[in-house]
């Protein structure tokens, strides 16, 4: 077979496009299919998708015509241009377009809340530290064992115990 | 340190001295951080984005675990330098296109780099050899410290380290392993693996990251997650995804000895012949050869050639470093010949 824009060399890509409900197969050569993709890209980027996803924040049009105009007031930054380039302006950004952001941050990691380590030196208690040394190393031992039930609720069990250890 | 100095020896992540080098070639950790108060380098102004600058660099000179490193302006380097760094995986192609106040930090053994003003205010990483991720985060998460020491970094309670991009927020941290899997790719199970990785919400880039194509076998499969999860249960996460793809690779690096032996053996002494006998040669098919000429290494079918000394072979025959080599500009057509010279000479040593 050979491909659908050259048609000069083999496909050996095959690729299924969507457009409009209507479905589309294609068979590309390697490089016809790099340049399809790096268009792909160009249509698809990291700030449409990000746009689209706090499209779900805003139900009538007067909220969105509100929310666009909110700006933050460190930077400048408004949320049409956070739209538009899909970057905040600053840390202070998360906290001016809080709101919106809490749903988009649960969307793209599945949580909002931080369990990493953090820059300012939380007070730890040794005892604390060492008993989530051992449940994590029991979340280990069932995750190896497949238990994975088990292994869920060892992990909560953990999640709590560090959540307060940062307050 | 002068960038040229770099060619002198083997990056530390090529050297094939960590566990399970035959299939994962490098380990990486990056953090993203940036400072409190400050635009990020995409919305900062000329002033800051300065500041910025001489600040980070100020804190780089005053740790001590960086002592042994070099700092680079991007605007003090030609195109050549910026795609040689991009090579050695020392720096990111973004970094290398607007240069101003950027700079990047790298330390003699090509373990630790910092790059200043890249998407956000510092990205830091550190590569190990082989399948290694706890010894990079063991590593950055000390410099981390220090860095922290110096500077303020912009974070919450609730969302961790602030990022320019929201992908990033959280532990602000990417683990990313490099894995070569031709046999994965030969028996045709490539796609089904990548498939399942992807279903896990983990991304699988190609030799050099974002936006670039699988080539040569090589894959880079990173986490995409960055808030919820500890760093550590995200390493773990990826370390148990890497695991069951070592398995899967050795499994199909198995049935191909076992039912195709000859087929096998002739395509990695072909490659080999190819290697050692072409006066012009372009990096696709290099890459291409090269990584079957690994794969017998791996598989013990090419006896007294050294795996560290191919894996070096893949960085030094891209086109900025024959350049940076030759010490002049090259064609394409040139440097092809130049690839095809510097492979003849070195596996004729081997």
């Amino acid at each position: 077979m050979l491909c659908d824009i050259c048609g000069k060399n083999p496909a050996t890509v095959h690729l299924t496009e969507i457009i409009d409900e209507q479905m589309n197969e294609l068979h590309l050569c390697e490089e016809c299919a790099r340049q399809k993709n790096a268009q792909m890209e160009q249509q698809f980027g990291l700030s449409d998708l990000l746009a689209g996803m706090t499209e779900f924040t805003k139900p009538n049009t007067k909220e969105a015509e509100a929310l666009v105009a909110v700006k933050c007031a460190s930077c400048g930054l408004t949320f049409a241009d956070f739209k538009k380039i899909g970057r905040l302006g600053c840390g202070e950004c998360y906290n001016s377009f809080k709101k919106y952001l809490g749903p988009l941050l649960k969307r793209i990691h599945g949580s909002g809340q931080h369990l990493g380590k953090s820059p300012f030196k939380a007070v730890k208690s040794p005892k604390k530290e060492e008993g989530l040394r051992e449940l994590r190393a029991k979340l280990q031992n069932k995750i190896e064992a497949e238990a994975f039930e088990e292994a869920a609720k060892i992990r909560d069990q953990i999640k709590e115990m560090e959540k307060n250890g940062t307050e | 340190m002068e960038l040229s100095d770099l060619l002198k020896h083997t990056s530390e992540w090529l050297k094939s001295t960590g566990p399970n080098s035959d299939i994962v070639i490098s380990s990486r950790i990056r953090l993203a951080r940036n400072l409190e108060g400050m635009a990020f380098p995409h919305w900062a102004d000329k002033k800051q984005g300065e500041q910025v600058l001489t600040t980070v660099e100020e804190a780089v000179s005053k740790i001590n675990y960086l002592k042994q490193t070099t700092i680079f302006r991007l605007a003090d380097l030609d195109s050549i330098d910026k795609q040689f760094l991009v090579e050695r995986h020392l720096m990111s192609l973004e970094h290398a296109q607007k240069t101003n106040h950027k700079a990047v930090v790298i330390d003699n053994e090509e373990i630790v780099s910092i790059m200043i003003n890249e998407e956000d205010h510092i990205r830091m990483q550190v590569m190990q050899s082989g399948f290694n991720l706890f010894e990079a985060w063991n590593i950055i998460n000390e410099i981390d410290e220090s860095m922290n020491k110096e500077l303020p970094f912009a974070f919450s309670q609730e969302w961790g380290y602030l990022t320019a991009c929201p992908t990033n927020t959280g532990t602000g941290m990417r683990g990313s392993v490099m894995l070569h899997l031709p046999a994965l790719v030969m028996t045709h199970q490539i796609d089904r693996v990548l498939a399942a990785i992807a279903k896990l919400s983990f991304a699988t880039r190609g030799l050099y990251g974002e936006g670039t194509q699988a080539s040569g076998n090589f894959f880079q499969i990173s986490n995409q997650v960055s808030l919820g999860h500890s760093e550590d249960e995200i390493i773990n996460s990826i370390n148990g995804i890497i695991r069951q793809i070592i398995e899967q690779e050795n499994q199909a690096r198995e049935v191909m000895l076992s039912k195709n032996k000859a087929v096998l053996e002739d395509r990695i002494n072909r490659s080999l012949g190819i290697l050692k006998s072409a006066y012009i040669i372009s990096s696709q098919e290099t890459i291409e050869l090269l990584s079957m000429v690994r794969l017998g290494v791996d598989l013990g079918v090419l006896k007294d050639i050294n795996r560290a000394a191919i894996n070096e072979l893949f960085i030094i025959t891209q086109p900025a470093h024959l350049q940076k080599i030759e010490n002049k500009k090259l064609s394409a057509q040139e440097r092809d010949v130049k690839r095809a010279d510097l492979i003849r000479d070195r596996l004729k040593i081997l």
